[in-house]
């Protein structure tokens, strides 16, 4: 316990929990319009094409950060086009940009001569090396999309459900939904940074699965991820500590611990409420039958 | 006569450049009840969209002679995400958006009227629940209250007894005869045994639009426009279909 107290007293712990949290809170928000409007699998084509940014920025010696979110932007408004206007079949879209961008960061990274990043914390992520500007960055965004978030929680929520019925009801689809697309890229390439590449939609779509089981409503799943993803990167940040492995692979075991054990309680509660509904219906058949039993 | 609400002149319309409709023209007065017939992939879902203006033709035009009327929809129930994450009500009050309030929230009469709806929709008591734990039926209801929340001049309902349970479905269609005494209906369907009973016009859409003014047909006159459809007679609400023979 001891052990565990003296972690926090690190400046480079104190940093990692910062933008666990950050993270997390991040997550929670974006990644219930990607669970609810099914994008999951567009979200990763998004995440591995902004590798293709981080290539090449490292080639011409520019910000990884900026060329990843300007690849994660171009790539989400460019599916978010497709999806509406294409004549390309999407799935096969995805899976093409989502190739491309690896192989367009490999190649440039190898091109680029000298001093080679470190590959494995782009692709599994480097909670321990997060620094205050990180943070700060994190902190900002998360004060922007929580603000969109409340203000638009509306039209974000009738967009995302049927957006031809919001059109006819002259709502800016196009818009609110490009606005969305944006704000998904920065988050995923925001969230990299802690969880990498490989890792970092657990963030997105686990806690939001498990916050699913026991709200059916959207306002209801972001604050159950919010609870469950900072509760649970922070239990994996401390774990990954402890055991001395990497911190976005334990969180992604705890987050997933917890959703498993949600389910186990989930479906107790619902068969406690099925016996207790049809006990309650079976006193009163009993009651209806009774006197036909007796006759 | 009154002006009319909608005027649609030669219009044609598609997807990525393949017209369905071709060359469509129809007038849409207040209080109109048009039965849209046709086989599958004739148009009637195109020329809905075209109404609603959620699909640019590729020429001809949309006009509204008088003041831009409310249109109200129900789309078709198949195309809608059923576990989506949205309770029942919220479902309903997003068809109070309006384009100059959407962003704007949500003022304690609206509330009113969408608990209003859900008792006159047979909802009660599942206001608050999640739209994923509806029957099919009661989810296309829930899509009722919401194209019909705002008052609109003109309903446009998209095969709206597809999935229609059996026990609202009588329902439904006093419901659409008394919303009919103040808006228009444009209805979709595909049971012409059902919708001839109630609509006071018809309109054939296979790829050209043939009006018929009354809602009485034969299969000659299916036949003349080229509508290749079934005169199935059936269902719990009096209704004739085929003219009476002397």
């Amino acid at each position: 316990m001891q052990n565990i107290l003296s972690l926090f007293e690190y400046q480079f712990f104190q940093n990692a929990l910062m933008a666990a949290i950050l993270t997390s809170a991040l997550a929670a928000l974006v990644g219930t319009y990607i669970v609810s409007r099914k994008v999951v699998f567009i979200s990763g084509g998004i995440t591995h094409a902004s590798f293709g940014g981080i290539g090449i920025a490292y080639f011409f010696g520019l910000n990884p950060f900026l060329g990843a979110v300007a690849f994660a932007i171009a790539s989400s408004l460019g599916i978010e086009w497709i999806s509406t206007h294409g004549k390309i079949r999407e799935d096969s879209a995805i899976a093409i940009l989502w190739s491309l961008g690896m192989a367009l960061g490999i190649i440039f990274v190898f091109l680029t001569p000298g001093y080679t990043p470190n590959l494995m914390s782009f692709l599994f992520g480097s909670i321990l090396s997060v620094g205050m500007a990180d943070i700060i960055v994190l902190a900002v965004v998360l004060l922007f999309t929580s603000l969109f978030f409340v203000i638009f929680s509306r039209p974000i929520v009738y967009t995302a459900f049927d957006p031809e019925f919001a059109r006819t009801r002259g709502l800016p689809v196009t818009l609110i939904r490009n606005s969305m697309a944006i704000l998904v890229a920065i988050a995923i390439v925001l969230s990299i940074r802690v969880m990498g590449i490989i890792l970092v939609l657990s963030i997105f779509t686990i806690p939001q699965n498990t916050a699913l089981l026991f709200s059916g409503k959207f306002s209801g799943i972001i604050k159950g991820s919010v609870l469950f993803g900072i509760s649970g990167s922070i239990l994996g940040l401390i774990t990954a500590s402890i055991f001395d492995i990497p911190g976005s692979a334990a969180i992604i075991f705890v987050l997933t611990l917890q959703f498993l054990i949600s389910k186990g309680v989930a479906i107790i509660l619902r068969k406690r409420k099925k016996t207790r509904k049809s006990s309650a219906t079976g006193e009163e058949k009993n009651s209806i039958h009774e006197p036909h039993i007796k006759e | 006569m009154s002006q009319p609400l909608v005027s649609i002149k030669k219009v044609t319309a598609g997807y990525n450049g393949t017209p369905v409709l071709k060359d469509v023209n129809l007038d849409i007065f207040p209080k109109d009840f048009l039965g849209v017939i046709g086989p599958n992939g004739g148009g009637k879902t195109t020329l809905s969209k075209v109404l609603l203006g959620i699909l640019k033709p590729f020429s001809g035009e949309v006009t509204f002679p008088g003041e831009r009327p409310n249109i109200g929809y129900l789309p078709q129930i198949s195309h809608i995400d059923h576990s989506f994450p949205v309770t029942v009500k919220d479902v309903i009050l997003s068809g109070m958006a309006t384009p100059r309030t959407w962003w704007k929230s949500l003022a304690k009469e609206h509330k009113a009227k969408a608990d209003n709806l859900i008792r006159k929709t047979g909802l009660s008591g599942l206001a608050n629940k999640p739209v994923g734990e509806l029957s099919g039926g009661q989810f296309q209801r829930a899509l009722l209250a919401r194209a019909i929340i705002n008052d609109p001049q003109l309903l446009v309902l998209d095969e709206p007894d597809t999935f229609v349970d059996r026990s609202f479905e009588g329902e439904l269609y006093s419901l659409l005869e008394q919303l009919n005494k103040t808006m228009a209906i444009f209805l979709i369907s595909h049971d012409i045994g059902t919708i001839s009973s109630m609509v006071k016009t018809i309109a054939c859409v296979n790829g050209s639009l043939h009006y018929h003014p009354s809602n009485v047909l034969s299969a000659e006159v299916l036949k003349v426009y080229n509508c290749p459809i079934d005169l199935i007679a059936h269902g719990p609400v009096p209704h004739r279909v085929l003219k009476n023979h002397g």
